[in-house]
């Protein structure tokens, strides 16, 4: 099965990633509001597999990231 | 004194951080694998900066679950020093030895270039030769140190003496101007509640000799001795 952990910057934090290419659509003249650059980490799992105590453990850092898993 | 220094797949500082510590302070010191699951026998063990597992998933995350990851904290639970200088720094965070985590920078550029920081504290074995407030120039070359912790947490740091040292400008003003990558309070490098971890993005290795222009470095290592 598999399975992705998509992470993002938490709520509230400062991304400049995501900033800088809000500002470059801005520029290309789309109406944008917010833009968030983050990551996905693909997992292929056998049953089983603890997939939030993985993403928790070790894919995110909370302090700082969110994430969802699909 | 007895030093260890990490060596991570991707560390690229651990030749200058031993040359300073043989060479310019005359202790004895020995690389460290990161396979190394017992640091018995180190007084000190040095995490240098670089790249550790090319950064990947998090700065410093990958380095904190190998069996040296694990001995490090052991070691440092046991009282003895454990020092991370750049993506030393970064590891000690994602160990949660250290409080808060490192961000990329605010300007999102790699920053390579000299700056002022303040000693806010000297009474930790790794700062005693400083005087308190004293301004200090040192490199820094990273893409990911905007320290961020919460305000909640930055308050009982600060109580605690936990903010070692801050950016400042040559004068020691702390202030947005001399702040190079957007860190909370200007922070620069925190130690733990005890005192014997302490983390820091400059680099006081490569600032050590007057052929390199800098002298400030040595005096962090040379507490570590005094």
């Amino acid at each position: 099965m598999k399975v992705r952990v998509l992470i993002l910057p938490r709520r509230g934090l400062l991304d400049p990633e995501g900033r800088a290419v809000r500002e470059m659509l801005r520029d290309e003249g789309f109406p944008i509001k917010e833009v968030k650059v983050g990551k996905v980490v693909e997992l292929e799992v056998e049953e089983g597999a603890d997939v939030r105590l993985i993403a928790e453990k070790y894919l995110v850092n909370p302090l700082v990231e969110e994430y969802v898993i699909e | 004194m007895k030093f260890g220094v990490c060596v991570f797949p991707g560390s690229n500082c651990d030749y200058d951080t031993y040359y300073v510590i043989r060479d310019l302070l005359g202790q004895e010191v020995r690389f460290v694998d990161h396979n190394t699951r017992s640091l018995d026998g180190f007084d000190c063990v040095v995490i240098p900066g670089g790249f550790s597992f090319g950064d990947y998933l998090r700065a410093g995350v990958l380095a904190s679950k190998t069996p040296l990851g694990h001995a490090i904290v052991d070691f440092a639970e046991n009282g003895r020093l454990v020092l991370g200088i750049c993506n030393g720094f970064q590891v000690l965070t994602e160990l949660h030895l250290l409080p808060g985590a490192l961000l990329r920078n605010e300007g999102m550029n790699f920053l390579c270039r000299d700056v002022y920081l303040r000693v806010e504290n000297n009474s930790l074995p790794f700062t005693r030769s400083f005087e308190k407030g004293e301004v200090i120039r040192l490199p820094i070359a990273h893409g990911e140190g905007r320290y961020y912790i919460e305000e909640e947490e930055l308050r009982k740091m600060e109580e605690g003496g936990q903010v070692v040292l801050r950016y400042c400008d040559r004068e020691g003003n702390v202030n947005p101007t001399s702040n190079p990558n957007g860190s909370v309070g200007n922070i620069a490098g925190v130690c733990n509640r005890s005192g014997n971890v302490f983390g820091l993005m400059p680099h006081p290795e490569r600032a050590c000799e007057d052929l390199l222009g800098y002298r400030d470095g040595i005096i962090l290592w040379h507490s570590l001795i005094a």
